[in-house]
């Protein structure tokens, strides 16, 4: 079953010195456990995208389900996980996992266990009780991760959410999201602009144009590795060609 | 424990540095020693005239008479009426921050009346509040509150306005409404806003409560200072002028220690 059902979106902006259309007729599906990768050209609307499915921000036109739900506003069924780690510098790194909990006033004996758990599988659990600026910028990422799964979402979204990080940080700190993930078997969608991310972690990818933003392609991506990990992959011989396909598609455009 | 040894170089170094800071403190104690020195001498040797000038020795002279007669119930005064003016320009102008943020509209109707307010010398508007509210210590007070009031009001907007707007954007994402958004992130966010702003205020709170004793009080130290100025009583202006420094600089301390236990408990 779909866990994740986009029908027909569109976005339409109003801004001072006209109307930009930002998506164009956009509709994909989400199988249960699955990752989606989203990818395009900076400023097709992927981050809009995100936002629409996450409730922040209402579509001019069309439909999101999640578990054939129709998503109004934002849902306790997804979480959303931005660029930046956005850690309370003010609260410790357990009161952190916390927030969204507290938030949804889900602050339950049984969540907070939860989040304990997963600070404890994910071996930050002696470090619960030290401030942000104490951590290295993997390990924040981490934190941010576990804020997010502690509500325990059914759909993950992931806004260039390394991108921040340096460029050694991030191979690793993707390594270990996707290995979190694939061990909470949460299904998520990633948007990037980073192509070489996009294929090492998705088992499809979404090819978007430029400006509207419409689905040029969606690709499967199967490397015949029951072990998949982002870095196995970028050693994969068919990483290569999965990159100049997309590549291709992306510069098409121009 | 064992000392970790040191290189030649660090000892140096060290060594080095705190000189320098000991020199740094000796210099401002003989500044002041100094200062309260040639005064005393020059006075003494008649080069200058200690009836208009004073003489430190003669200060502290009326001091202990002072002392020993009313100084603490005039430095009660004074005291207590900052006090009341401090913590009502920090409750309201916090409250009317708040106000402003929640919604953006009034934010905008009311920002040239704030710009105006702000610029305004608000010791003009003496003869209004004393006809409004009587002359008494509520007029004082009242000059205490208007001083600090719209400053309170512009640091914590500005304050509140510069949150980040990427934390602002993560709890949206966990679904926080604007209370939530402002409790759990606008508001910690800006506790040191708030203490700069404190800091600021307590300040102003004693320049608009001397004001307010200057025009209409019977007791406090900017009642000192105006009497002994009409009765010529330069001993008493000053006597009460150094009293008026150290009472600024103990509350302003206060204020800052304050600052550092909250910081401390808050986890910054």
């Amino acid at each position: 079953m779909d866990v994740l059902r986009v029908q027909n979106i569109e976005a339409t902006y109003q801004a001072e010195n006209g109307e930009i259309t930002a998506l164009d007729n956009i509709s994909f599906v989400v199988e249960k456990g699955e990752f989606v990768s989203i990818v395009g050209p900076s400023g097709c609307g992927k981050s809009t995208l995100l936002s629409i499915i996450a409730g922040l921000l209402k579509p001019t036109a069309g439909e999101v389900f999640v578990n054939g739900e129709k998503i109004v506003g934002t849902s306790p069924h997804i979480g959303y996980m931005l660029q930046r780690d956005n850690l309370l510098d003010w609260r410790t790194i357990y009161r952190n996992v916390l927030f969204g909990l507290e938030v949804r006033k889900m602050l339950s004996p049984e969540n907070r266990e939860r989040a304990v758990q997963l600070l404890k599988t994910y071996g930050l659990y002696e470090f619960r009780d030290k401030y942000p600026a104490q951590l290295s910028g993997g390990m924040r990422q981490r934190v941010a991760l576990i804020r997010t799964l502690a509500i325990n979402p059914d759909i993950l979204l992931l806004d260039e959410a390394f991108s921040a990080l340096d460029y050694q940080t991030r191979l690793t700190v993707t390594d270990d999201v996707y290995r979190i993930l694939k061990k909470e078997k949460v299904t998520t969608v990633m948007v990037t602009h980073d192509i070489p991310e996009s294929i090492s972690m998705g088992d499809k990818i979404m090819v978007l144009s430029a400006r509207p933003g419409r689905v040029r392609e969606i690709l499967e991506v199967d490397f015949e590795d029951e072990n998949r990990t982002p870095l196995s992959c970028r050693n994969n011989p068919k990483f290569r060609v999965y990159f100049d396909h997309i590549w291709k598609e992306l510069s098409a455009d121009e | 424990m064992n000392k970790p040894i040191l290189s030649q170089e660090r000892t140096k170094y060290l060594k080095k540095k705190k000189r320098r800071q000991q020199m740094i403190r000796f210099c401002q104690i003989a500044v002041l020693v100094i200062f309260i020195a040639q005064w005393e001498i020059t006075a003494r040797l008649g080069w200058i005239d200690s009836f208009i000038l004073s003489q430190p020795s003669r200060i502290w002279q009326t001091f202990l008479n002072m002392a020993q007669n009313d100084l603490f119930m005039h430095m009660g005064v004074t005291v207590y009426e900052t006090l009341v003016g401090f913590l009502l320009g920090a409750v309201f102008g916090t409250l009317l921050a708040i106000a402003l943020w929640w919604s953006s509209f009034a934010s905008k109707v009311s920002e040239p009346y704030l710009v105006v307010l702000n610029s305004l010398p608000k010791i003009a508007l003496g003869p209004v509040i004393i006809v409004i509210v009587g002359a008494g210590t509520r007029a004082i007070i009242f000059m205490a509150l208007a001083i600090s009031l719209i400053v309170t009001v512009l640091e914590m907007l500005n304050g509140f306005r510069h949150t980040d707007n990427e934390y602002i954007r993560m709890a949206a994402t966990f679904g926080a409404n604007k209370g939530q958004i402002f409790t759990k992130v606008v508001f910690p966010y800006n506790i040191s806003t708030l203490f700069n702003s404190l800091k600021i205020n307590i300040g102003l709170s004693l320049v608009g409560v001397i004001a307010g004793e200057f025009l209409v009080s019977k007791a406090g130290l900017g009642y000192l200072i105006v009497y002994g100025g009409q009765v010529f009583k330069l001993d008493l202006v000053m006597a009460s002028v150094i009293i008026l420094s150290v009472v600024a600089a103990v509350m302003y301390e206060a204020v800052a220690l304050l600052e550092k236990l909250v910081l401390n408990w808050y986890g910054h």
